[in-house]
């Protein structure tokens, strides 16, 4: 299982992430990323990687459940 | 057996994010990431804006460091740009006179600033590469007077972070008397043009320029700006030139079919691709961020599963920060399109204008302050939808908010 991290504060509403994989992100009123569902499967991980890799700013990470940081 | 190899020339977004993406899709092969500048790949948006201001440092804008690279298996070949093809050998030829063999070739060398047509001095400047923009906010610790010649995002973005700086003179020259008016209809362009008089930005519109001299910048209704430092901003040229002779199809950028195909297993994608788009049955040249990392995307796909290759055929989507405005605009927009504004929650600040083609589809829109409309947009230009629908879909946001 692997974890989604939304650095809110970098998140600028670009909404790139929403087109890639709406059913993890979603963006709200002020145009801020809400992670939908934070535990992302394994066969669904390199989707919302490659979701996450369209962010202009670099504000979320996929990470390995369990892994610091 | 030696492992395949995928050489990818040019590292910025696009080259950087298909190599990454070459590894997510499961490729096991060498990949290279051949870069002319000896810094690490970066990212550009940042150049007009908190770069510019020296908010972000070049390590915040870095895109892929070493340590990266190596976790990710991506050679990076930095400050040695690729001369030249031979297609018929499989190899790329670079600044040091060395060959790289490759089994797929992508093509990402994306474009550079159109350079001043009235020559340089010292104090003009283009902002394309972190070595520019650092030259510009060298002089611009100097203060004004600033004049920007092109009122096209990046000049809009620059005289923004400038006015930001504290710098007291800032004017924005562009010969079109109503700047943006080709992607934008007039009323919406005349109301970014205005933003930038509110914030205190001289703006000098439909008046050329015939030359910049050591003291200033002289206009074609003969009047002449003091200019400290001036800025050209007028556009872009692809960096294809290295591969005329190739046997590749050249014009206006590398020539590809709709699977981002210059040639059998030679990709290009980002500002340099000019490729079939199959949404608008013609070749198009996108110089987007967002174009880039999807195009990226679909070529790593195609490299690795060739028999069931993705036509590219995305949703334009682009977007500028300028002051505290932030403008997004997806699909097609301009003047020659129907279109209808609907007001956001606060409508002096935020407000959505929708386009429709001929047929009332709706074709695209250019939004300001308020992303969900722009994301409401993007998914209708994805789904394919009526004007009228997206406009409901829209005005329902406010509403919403409006019960709250």
């Amino acid at each position: 299982m692997a974890v989604v991290k939304a650095d809110l504060q970098a998140c600028q509403g670009y909404a790139n992430c929403v087109i890639g994989a709406d059913d993890v992100f979603d963006i709200d009123d002020d145009g801020v990323v809400v992670v939908l569902k934070a535990e992302i499967p394994e066969p669904d991980r390199r989707r919302v990687e490659d979701a996450a890799r369209t962010c202009p700013v670099s504000a979320l990470v996929i990470a390995d459940d369990g892994a610091g940081e | 057996m030696s492992r395949p190899t995928t050489v990818i020339v040019g590292a910025s977004i696009g080259g950087v994010r298909a190599a990454q993406a070459l590894r997510a899709e499961g490729y096991d092969g060498e990949v290279v990431l051949v870069g002319d500048e000896t810094a690490l790949p970066y990212d550009k948006p940042p150049l007009s804006k908190a770069f510019l201001a020296g908010k972000a440092t070049a390590a915040d804008i870095t895109l892929l460091d070493e340590e990266q690279a190596a976790a990710a298996g991506v050679r990076l070949e930095l400050g040695n740009g690729a001369t030249g093809l031979d297609l018929a050998a499989r190899k790329v030829e670079l600044a040091d006179g060395s060959r790289l063999s490759f089994d797929d070739l992508v093509l990402a060398t994306g474009a550079r600033a159109r350079p001043s047509p009235w020559g340089g001095r010292s104090g003009v400047h283009v902002v394309r590469t972190a070595a520019d923009a650092l030259a510009l906010r060298e002089d611009l610790r100097r203060g004004g007077p600033l004049v920007i010649v092109g009122a096209g995002f990046v000049g809009a973005e620059i005289a923004a972070t400038a006015t930001a700086l504290g710098i007291a003179e800032v004017t924005l020259v562009d010969p079109v008397a109503v700047p943006l008016s080709r992607v934008l209809n007039p009323a919406v362009a005349e109301r970014f043009g205005a933003l930038h008089a509110e914030r205190g930005v001289t703006t000098r519109f439909g008046v050329g320029v015939t030359g910049i001299d050591s003291g200033g910048v002289r206009l074609t209704d003969g009047t002449r700006l003091d200019a400290a430092t001036v800025v050209v901003g007028i556009g872009a040229v692809p960096n294809d030139e290295w591969l005329r002779g190739s046997g590749l199809t050249i014009d206006d950028g590398v020539v590809c079919d709709r699977f981002s195909r210059a040639s059998e297993d030679v990709h290009a994608l980002g500002d340099v691709a000019r490729w079939f788009h199959p949404r608008h049955g013609r070749l198009v040249r996108a110089e987007h961020w967002t174009n880039a990392v999807e195009q990226a995307a679909c070529v790593a796909h195609n490299i690795v599963h060739p028999g069931t290759p993705r036509a590219h055929a995305p949703v334009e989507y682009v977007w500028s920060d300028q002051y505290d405005w932030k403008i997004q605009l997806a699909g097609r927009t301009g003047g020659e399109l129907a279109h209808v504004l609907v007001p956001g929650p606060d409508p002096a600040r935020a407000f959505a204008v929708l386009y429709a083609d001929r047929g009332g589809g709706f074709a695209g829109a250019v939004v300001v302050n308020w992303p969900r409309a722009s994301l409401i947009a993007r998914r209708a230009l994805a789904a394919t939808a009526a004007l009228d629908t997206v406009q409901a879909d829209i005005e329902a946001l406010t509403a919403k908010e409006e019960r709250v």
